[in-house]
């Protein structure tokens, strides 16, 4: 059987024959291991951010690939990882119940006017201060 | 301190990275899947670091050819590496229970060159000591998945590729010339020495793993002395190519 003659020394060494396309079998949608979720801790104490996600059989293996897929490059401390499947989030039809937030300004820190008496009062300290 | 017993030490370790890392870049773009093919391919460049870092030792402090020229210029018989790293790839389970084997013995072996008395070989152990840690949580972590935690399937290959590797994994631990002097200048505790802890390290993680060290195993010899496998001319030329059309070139 006539296998592939490739540029690459690896590919022409696995012996791939030339008609294997054909005989090669689709794997089912999803026949794939679960994901993780991953989150990158930069500093000592800073907020663990999450950065992405891995392929992996379980929480062992998934750490061990998360370490060098966003551990590698940049300062670490730390990584977590979690299954996807324990994150626990709002279903797209109910995000209506976070519609009325932008309303309620005085839930805001914004609408509390400190910075109005801050300036009025580093103001009044300077024309105090001309004096 | 004696200086051919420390070129010979950097010589086999660094040849045994260099060589190593060759093997493992061969599964680069052609990984199980593509987390274990970015995490392996880092693992390899680690080991070639190793070896430059560990060649400009020789070049700085003992006048040698520059790492580059020691990489791919020089010829069959003066590598001071181990059979075991020339070994061509086979299936994925065979070159994860070289890594694994390999990892434990070079990880165990920098602990102990952190405390040699050739400072600057003290201070790249140190140095390194956490990239080697990961690599062989790496292949720790997998040989126990796929060995204990696995299916039939993959503690079958696992335990075949360990029934091939273990003779060449004895063999990493050959007595260079040197040996004795190495030991009584505090350079390096000797291959004895490192040999013990391994067999306690990784006889612990095959348990673990429900792996069988194979009985009355030989130990294949001959690399620290510049005796290699017929893999190694074809692997040199190979790895050579692109530097030797052009040695003088800039990259």
């Amino acid at each position: 059987m006539a296998t592939i003659i490739s540029l690459d020394p690896r590919v022409t060494r696995m012996e791939i024959g030339v008609d294997s396309a054909q005989e090669a079998v689709p794997k089912n949608a999803l026949d794939q291991f679960q994901t993780f979720e991953v989150f990158h801790q930069q500093k000592r104490g800073a907020h663990h951010v999450h950065v992405g996600s891995v392929h992996a059989p379980n929480s062992e293996m998934a750490l061990v690939f998360a370490k060098e897929q966003y551990g590698r490059r940049g300062q670490t401390v730390n990584i977590w990882v979690v299954s996807t499947d324990h994150v626990l989030t709002m279903r797209g039809e109910d995000a209506d119940v976070f519609e009325t937030t932008p309303e309620k300004k005085y839930r805001d820190v914004a609408a509390y006017m400190v910075r109005n008496k801050v300036e009025a009062f580093k103001k009044s300290q300077k024309e105090g201060g001309d004096e | 301190m004696n200086s051919d017993a420390i070129k010979d030490l950097l010589l086999r370790v660094a040849d045994d990275e260099l060589i190593i890392a060759h093997r493992h870049s061969e599964w680069t773009g052609l990984g199980p899947l593509l987390e274990e093919d970015i995490a392996f391919s880092s693992i390899a460049q680690d080991k070639l670091g190793h070896a430059q870092a560990l060649y400009s030792i020789l070049h700085e402090k003992f006048s040698l050819a520059t790492p580059d020229e020691m990489a791919f210029m020089r010829s069959e018989v003066d590598l001071r590496c181990c059979h075991l790293v020339e070994l061509p790839n086979q299936d994925y389970a065979f070159s994860l229970m070289r890594h694994f084997l390999y990892d434990a013995a070079e990880y165990l072996r920098y602990s102990m060159l952190t405390k040699s008395t050739f400072e600057p070989l003290a201070q790249l152990a140190r140095k390194v000591h956490g990239e080697i840690k990961y690599h062989l949580y790496h292949a720790t972590t997998w040989v126990v998945q796929l060995g204990g935690n696995g299916t039939t399937e993959s503690h079958d290959k696992m335990q075949r590729a360990l029934d091939e590797v273990w003779p060449f994994a004895l063999g990493m631990f050959e007595h260079g010339p040197y040996e004795e002097q190495l030991k009584t200048e505090g350079i390096f505790n000797g291959e004895d020495e490192l040999k013990i802890t391994w067999l306690n390290y990784v006889k612990d993680i095959l348990n673990r793993a429900a792996l069988i060290i194979p009985a009355d195993a030989k130990h294949v010899l001959g690399g620290r002395h510049g005796y290699h496998t017929e893999y190694m001319a074809p692997l040199l030329l190979e790895m050579t190519e692109v530097y030797r059309t052009d040695p003088a070139a800039e990259w």
